[in-house]
């Protein structure tokens, strides 16, 4: 008898939250995916209609609009927060003294809510108060910056708040990869004749590959969800200058009655982060079990 | 290690070349503070100072008004309250939070690494997997479902939502950790007869101090941070900081007062921050177990 509970055991205590997700997280997917071929308005409706919400969602000019700021936003924020990212991690791991004291100013923007950097970074780029008027002050009087009130720019305004907040996050992944680099290789270049730069570039950054790997992976989810700056810090706008994905979604279901198109936006949003997190999640488990 | 890399070999190239690395290190590490020094300086001026530009200048009135106001006064939405209501809003949503998730995840971690049943990474797949999904995709369903159950617009159902997309990250720290104990030290016990409680109680948990630490951290700042979930959940009872914050923000009446709202954003920041500084080490182990798994 208790040999039996012995065994059940386990399982027992693992159930709540194995019920908890199947439920909340795979089962909301799949209602989610249901309304989604409904014509559901301000309240779910669960009369079949199939899949015609999934062109006219890729009709509407709005969700033009938000996908094509994801793709300038999401290609930016990788790209930056992985150069600068790099270049960090590179320049600290030179025996720098000030490491402990500089890694966590880097790092830091990361403990924030994305409300709060927006909120500093909305003030600080208007033109107004912030950045245009500082440089006026100084005597700079053709400086003109007004990006964050522009139709064109707003969106590079999202990129330069958001990769303040991630790229320490980005350092912090490289530099630990470049400490688990075995400093003998180093070495064996260097008594080759390999120059600094040839050497990062030929045999350092290829061995970070990993690194780039879960890099790209984080931050391209982290991309697609992206809505709390966004909200803080240009709401969307000017216009719909700065919609994302993540605030169509929200403003499509919660503000403008059209819950059937709402939940198909959230379906392409999971099947982007899907297509990128499966295969990675695959690979690192399967190489975990080899190891 | 790599050491004195990047470095030619004459001493005065070494030199030139040491000090452009801290000259662009020194550079972003301004970068990277001037928001928050300017968030600071700023809550501490009146708004004609703000208002008379000079945003990166100190202030010539150092005054606390803002703070107060941001605290106890400021409007937000309907009421004059300042943010403090919502301030202990989040604590009361928060700490169960991450009690709950942090229990269940280690006990979770704890069967997974042994007491491994049949169908065991699959539970974990799926468990893993819940923590990268978009959340828009349950926003519809739970707000139906928390209606379902009353508890729409209160604490206890934020709880609830934070514990069930939390457990995900709590049980692959605790899994990750724990695989890492040696096995052999379980089958002695149970050998000597100590059952499942027994062996996590007495084995396991005394030496399970930084992986709770990193979880709680984790789970601390996750949820603390939170905005989606507040703003499309929350009712005046359990509207958490971050969502009181924007509101005062972004209310379009009346005049902009940029001092509260930067002293507003300060006041959002400092329990992630005050943790952050504390105990930093935990806290980047964190991410970077949630990153990349260890």
């Amino acid at each position: 008898m208790k040999n039996y509970l012995q065994l059940w055991l386990p399982r027992i205590v693992l159930a709540p939250s194995f019920f908890l997700i199947l439920v909340f997280v795979y089962g909301f997917i799949i209602y989610t995916g249901y309304l989604s071929l409904t014509d559901s308005r301000m309240l779910p409706t669960y009369e079949f209609m199939g899949l015609s919400n999934y062109p006219k969602l890729f009709g509407l000019r709005h969700w033009k609009i938000a996908v094509n700021n994801l793709a300038i936003f999401g290609i930016l924020y990788i790209l930056i927060c992985t150069i600068i990212g790099l270049l960090l991690a590179i320049l600290l791991d030179q025996k720098i003294r000030a490491e402990g004291f500089l890694r966590p100013i880097f790092l830091y923007p990361m403990a924030l809510s994305f409300i709060v950097t927006g909120t500093a970074w909305k003030w600080f780029l208007d033109p107004g108060i912030g950045l245009e008027s500082i440089m006026h002050q100084w005597g700079w009087e053709s400086f003109h910056f007004d990006w964050i009130k522009n139709r064109t720019f707003a969106i590079y305004t999202v990129v330069m708040a958001a990769v303040w907040q991630s790229s320490g996050f980005v350092m912090a992944m490289f530099l630990a990869g470049l400490r688990g680099i075995d400093g003998e290789i180093m070495k064996a270049a260097q008594i080759d004749g390999a120059s600094g730069f040839r050497i990062y570039r030929r045999i350092i950054i290829p061995m970070l590959r990993p690194a780039f790997l879960s890099a790209f992976v984080i931050l391209a989810h982290l991309a697609i969800k992206a809505y709390d700056l966004v909200i803080a810090l240009t709401n969307g706008g000017p216009g719909r200058a700065t919609e994302l994905p993540a605030t169509f979604m929200y403003s499509y279901t919660f503000e403008r009655n059209q819950m059937g198109l709402g939940a198909t936006s959230a379906i392409i949003m999971l099947i982007m982060i899907f297509s990128i997190i499966i295969p990675y999640l695959y690979s690192e488990l399967r190489s975990e079990k080899e190891s | 290690m790599i050491s004195n890399s990047i470095s030619g070999n004459s001493g005065a190239n070494i030199k030139a070349s040491r000090i452009f690395i801290y000259l662009i290190l020194i550079i972003f590490a301004i970068y990277y503070l001037l928001p928050l020094y300017v968030m600071l300086v700023n809550s501490l001026k009146p708004l004609e100072e703000i208002r008379g530009g000079g945003m990166l200048n100190l202030p010539i009135v150092w005054s606390l008004d803002s703070w107060r106001s941001a605290w106890s006064s400021a409007q937000i939405g309907v009421d004059p309250s300042g943010l403090r209501p919502y301030f202990w809003n989040s604590i009361s949503m928060v700490v169960p939070a991450v009690l709950l998730s942090t229990i269940l995840g280690s006990l979770n971690g704890y069967v997974l690494t042994k007491w491994q049943f049949k169908g065991h990474g699959i539970v974990f797949g799926l468990l893993l997997l819940s923590c990268f999904i978009p959340f828009q995709i349950v926003l519809i369903p739970m707000a139906k479902l928390l209606g379902v159950f009353g508890l729409a617009g209160t604490t206890a159902g934020l709880v609830l939502v934070h514990l069930v997309y939390g457990v995900g990250f709590t049980t692959l720290f605790f899994r990750n950790y724990y695989s890492a104990f040696p096995t052999e030290i379980i089958k002695a016990a149970q050998i000597d007869g100590a059952g499942f409680f027994r062996i996590f109680w007495r084995i396991l948990l005394p030496s399970s101090g930084p992986i709770i630490v990193v979880t709680v951290i984790w789970q601390f700042t996750n949820i603390w941070n939170d905005f989606l979930f507040g703003a499309s959940f929350a009712d005046f009872d359990s509207i958490p900081m971050t969502v009181a914050l924007n509101n005062l923000v972004n209310s379009s009446t009346g005049v902009k007062e940029y001092n509260v709202h930067f002293a507003g954003a300060i006041l959002a920041a400092l329990p992630t921050l005050v943790v952050y500084i504390v105990s930093g080490r935990y806290f980047v182990r964190g991410l970077m177990a949630g990153a990349v798994k260890g």
